[in-house]
């Protein structure tokens, strides 16, 4: 029994049923109070099943070694017929000459250490499986497999059913052009270091050798031998410095990479001169620790990054990449791109429509909130037109294609947020500013020097001035910055932020502009049961009526009503599950038609024919009595006059912008239910903590005006400050119009806010959020709510403080070592000594600065469950 | 004390072939993946699974 589970078992109350797979709360509705383990969907309970009987249970426990949020498991159930097709063959799977196949899974769902125990038994639970390797990088497993004794979908329908769901590693090209970079890298970082090594050892040597007696012959040979070395780790894993400040110049900017450059180039120069002379100081250990420090902070900077992205491209991975089309009486799955105008195609409910179309048969609704905006789903029938990107949220239908590609109205979105992107301006980082500023000062410097040391001979002018610029070369700053931004990324990562570059860290640590967008950012973007007007004792039976509804209205009835019996649901469509749902404030205004409900069950309790009636509810059979649950024209239409409390409740629900279902039994009205898109719970605080950080919210909508409105005032934001029924032109316009140098940051989560987030300055892209958001957003926050855009606020101002601190210092280092090079008394012994203390103590500041708080949340448990 | 004319590049070339091995290494795709193994070492003594997953009911 999981840690959820008995928390559950001793104190068994409704509201703290957490599900047994995941640990997420459990929706009042799929509580059943006999069974032992409570879930939150049926997709972990399914996972749950499927773990105990294969003996997996070590998996939990595994799981609570680390600090993962939870996440719902949603197996698809999918047969995955398409991983046996002749073409995903050719394209995926690779035969080796024993006959064995491989093939690389990308899987959804992987989080941690667990994760990779789990899917690394695959060989243990499935016979004919002979290896299974899961990166937990790439989230990518490699399947070795023996296709005589059985085809890979039956791979693919285990991984599933263990709660990754598969989908093939599209990208290879792009993983393989990461792997030889990584690779390039990582042997450059092996070549500097083992020339460190080698040049200090004989640098140890010629320092000893200076202060007794070392025959001319063997230090000149030391001094060669150095030489040769520091010119291999300068020329080779050096070079990456020489290029980025060659292409810095070309564009007249600078980089901290100029300063670094002007160190290694002189010093070496400078010793090689002085090796074939055979006369001063050389300083190739110093040089060559220099350029092994500044690659470690540049790998790790660049390692980190690489997991942002490959998590955010992961995501890409994880869109339908496959349609039905219909073909004469068969159905066929085909890749989107092999799809054509007029085609008919037939999209289930919970997927995603391909392309533009036309309603063809069946009819449906669907959600374009993540298009439009629009919080609340559209209905669709036989000629009704579709966009690509919508989600079906009803039942089947068949599409006539009319647009695809590039001609949708999402392609055309796409072109926006491509000129967005290359409007926006570049921001220059820090760190390269302050290199710009370094180069100046130390040239200065340098040129004084040696005005001032050439009155006295050149030959001790030209070795003062080496000296100077080696030891304030800003090693430390190329150094301590990535390793903060590294730090600060990584640590933002395993809390589902992921940050895809260290500018945007900077940034968000000022001050500024902060655009939200409304539905899915500020609200939970799906319908919820707000207000219930009406005896509680008649929400089982909305409970047992709704049950099998796949309408959002009926699945919002579903979810926030308890049920009575130990039924599980269907498995929940595509959607945010876990949150639960206010409890309806119950009055019992007048007495129902029958002294109690009674509670729906078998036999005489038993509801019957239930008819989903398409017009705007649904009807059912219950004690003989007839049931309507609809909107109030629906229930109108049948002949029944609301009581004046509900008529009253309806009112108030339609003014404050709430769709009002109404419950009649017997043709007397009982009860109402206001239901819309509530704002989140955290909402309201996390815009007053960013508002006191320094940042001005504002909310753009695609939603009404009124509804915009309404939301800025539950979540405190002013009225003037909310605009709605903007459309994705009028957002990116008001991000782009610049007043002041102020920062502007735009949170959406929308395909209509995608061209905002791009031509932002940053661009956040919430949980949930469409494709072409991700692709366009700097930061992904894959965890509901705003809570972590404080999160990311704060660690951004914390990790700035920290690399300003770390330039202080450094500076003060620096200052000092200037100093004593200008005087004349700096050696290359003195400069090997500084260098290592100097490295170490700012390295210190760094990991004490950023990893000691890391583990700070920032609002209480209380607040960020919403309880 | 000449001895060190021979044994310094001996040295050297010794601590080359190292830099070698660790080029084969790194082509080998040794260091491609820096975040799972860790983790592999604590599954030792993690109970192996009894059972299989059985095939699913409703082959479509």
């Amino acid at each position: 029994m999981t840690i959820a589970a008995e928390r559950f078992s001793t104190t068994l109350r409704v509201e703290e049923a957490c599900c047994a797979h995941c640990g997420l709360p459990v929706p009042a509705g799929l509580i059943e109070p006999s069974a032992e383990h409570q879930f939150c969907c049926a997709g972990c309970d399914a996972v749950f099943q499927t773990l105990h009987s294969c003996g997996l249970e070590a998996y939990y426990r595994l799981r609570e070694l680390g600090d993962v949020a939870p996440r719902a498991a949603r197996p698809t159930e999918s047969a995955f017929q398409s991983f046996d097709s002749p073409t995903f063959h050719g394209l995926y799977v690779q035969e080796r000459p024993d006959g064995l196949c491989c093939a690389d899974l990308a899987l959804e769902g992987i989080t941690c250490a667990a994760c990779v125990w789990l899917v690394e038994r695959l060989p243990r639970v499935l016979d004919g499986v002979i290896e299974a390797r899961l990166s937990l990088r790439e989230a990518t497993v490699r399947v070795t497999w023996d296709r005589r004794k059985l085809p890979l979908s039956r791979v693919g329908q285990a991984l599933d059913r263990l709660g990754y769901t598969p989908h093939p590693a599209r990208d290879e090209l792009a993983r393989e052009i990461h792997r030889r970079e990584a690779r390039r890298r990582m042997i450059h970082l092996g070549v500097a270091g083992a020339i460190m090594g080698n040049t200090m050892l004989l640098a140890l040597a010629l320092y000893a050798g200076s202060y007794g007696q070392m025959e001319e012959q063997y230090r000149m040979f030391f001094r060669w031998l150095s030489a040769g070395l520091a010119s291999i780790s300068l020329a080779w894993p050096g070079s990456t410095f020489f290029r980025s400040a060659w292409a810095a110049l070309r564009m007249r900017t600078t980089n901290l990479d100029v300063p670094i450059s002007l160190a290694l180039l002189v010093g070496g120069v400078a010793g090689l001169v002085n090796v074939v002379l055979n006369r001063g100081e050389i300083y190739f250990d110093s040089l060559t620790v220099l350029t092994f420090l500044l690659l470690v902070g540049r790998f790790i900077q660049y390692r980190q990054q690489r997991w942002a992205d490959d998590a955010v491209g992961l995501l890409f991975n994880l869109t339908p990449s496959s349609c039905r089309v219909v073909r004469g009486d068969e159905v066929i799955e085909v890749p989107v791109e092999a799809l054509h105008e007029r085609d008919v195609i037939e999209v289930r409910a919970g997927e995603l429509f391909p392309a533009d179309g036309v309603v063809r048969e069946g009819k449906s609704t669907v959600n374009q909130a993540l298009l439009t905006g629009e919080s609340m789903p559209t209905p669709i029938l036989a000629g009704d037109s579709v966009h690509a990107g919508a989600q079906n949220v009803g039942s089947v239908v068949r599409v006539v294609v009319e647009k695809i590609g590039r001609d949708t109205r999402v392609g055309k979105l796409v072109g926006l947020i491509e000129r967005g992107v290359l409007e926006k301006p570049k921001i220059q980082q820090f760190a390269d500013r302050v290199g710009g500023i370094f180069t100046v000062v130390v040239s200065i410097i340098a040129a004084a020097v040696f005005a001032f040391w050439c009155r006295h001979s050149l030959a001790l002018a030209i070795d003062h001035t080496v000296a100077l610029l080696i030891v304030t070369c800003p090693c430390v700053l190329g150094l301590a910055t990535p390793l903060a931004l590294a730090m600060a990324i990584g640590g933002l990562a395993r809390r589902d932020i992921l940050v895809k570059s260290g500018a945007a860290l900077e940034r968000l640590s000022g001050r500024g502009r902060l655009m939200l967008d409304k539905t899915g950012t500020l609200t939970e973007g799906r319908l919820r049961m707000i207000e219930w007007v009406g005896d509680e004792s008649w929400k089982p039976l909305v409970n047992e009526i709704e049950r099998n509804s796949n309408h959002p209205v009926g699945r919002a009835l579903f979810e926030a009503t308890p049920g009575v019996a130990g039924i599980l649901p269907p498995p929940v469509l595509r959607g945010r599950v876990g949150e639960r749902a206010v409890e309806g404030r119950g009055r019992a205004t007048e007495p129902p038609p029958q002294p109690s409900p009674g509670i729906p069950g078998e036999g005489e309790n038993a509801v019957r024919d239930v008819i989903e009636r398409g017009d705007g509810g649904l009807s059912a059979v219950w004690q003989k009595k007839d049931i309507f649950i609809g909107s109030p024209i629906f229930v109108s239409r049948k002949g029944i006059t609301p009581s004046q409390s509900i008529n009253e409740a309806i009112e108030r629900f339609e003014n404050s912008g709430l769709t009002a279902i109404v419950l009649a039994v017997a043709g007397q009205t009982v009860a109402a239910a206001g239901l819309g898109d509530r704002v989140r719970h955290d909402s309201r605080r996390s815009v007053q903590v960013l508002r006191q950080s320094g940042w001005q919210p504002q909310i753009l909508s695609g939603d009404a005006r009124e509804v915009a409105k309404k939301v800025a005032e539950q979540v405190g934001i002013d009225d003037a400050a909310a605009r709605g029924a903007l459309s994705p032109e009028q957002k990116l316009s008001i991000v782009t119009e610049r007043k002041t140098k102020d920062v502007t940051v735009m949170v959406g989560d929308g395909v209509n806010d995608a061209a905002a987030l791009a031509a932002a300055d940053v661009g956040i892209a919430v949980h949930g959020g469409a494709e072409a958001s991700l692709s366009a957003a700097d930061v992904y926050i894959a965890r509901p709510g705003l809570e972590p855009l404080v999160e990311l606020v704060h660690t951004s101002r914390r990790t700035m403080r920290v690399i300003r601190r770390n330039l202080a210092v450094s500076l003060g280092y620096n200052v000092l070592a200037a100093a004593a090079a200008a005087a004349g008394w700096m050696t290359p012994l003195h400069a090997a000594i500084l260098m290592p203390i100097s490295s170490v103590s700012v390295l210190a500041l760094t990991v004490v600065g950023i990893a000691g708080r890391r583990g700070t949340r920032f609002f209480s448990k209380q607040e960020r469950v919403g309880v | 004390m000449t001895v060190l004319f021979v044994i310094l590049p001996i040295a050297i070339v010794m601590a080359g072939a190292g830099v070698a091995a660790f080029f084969w290494a790194v082509h080998r795709g040794q260091f491609d993946d820096l975040d799972t193994p860790r983790y592999r070492a604590l599954f030792d003594d993690v109970e192996e699974p009894t059972g299989g997953i059985r095939r699913m009911k409703s082959e479509r």
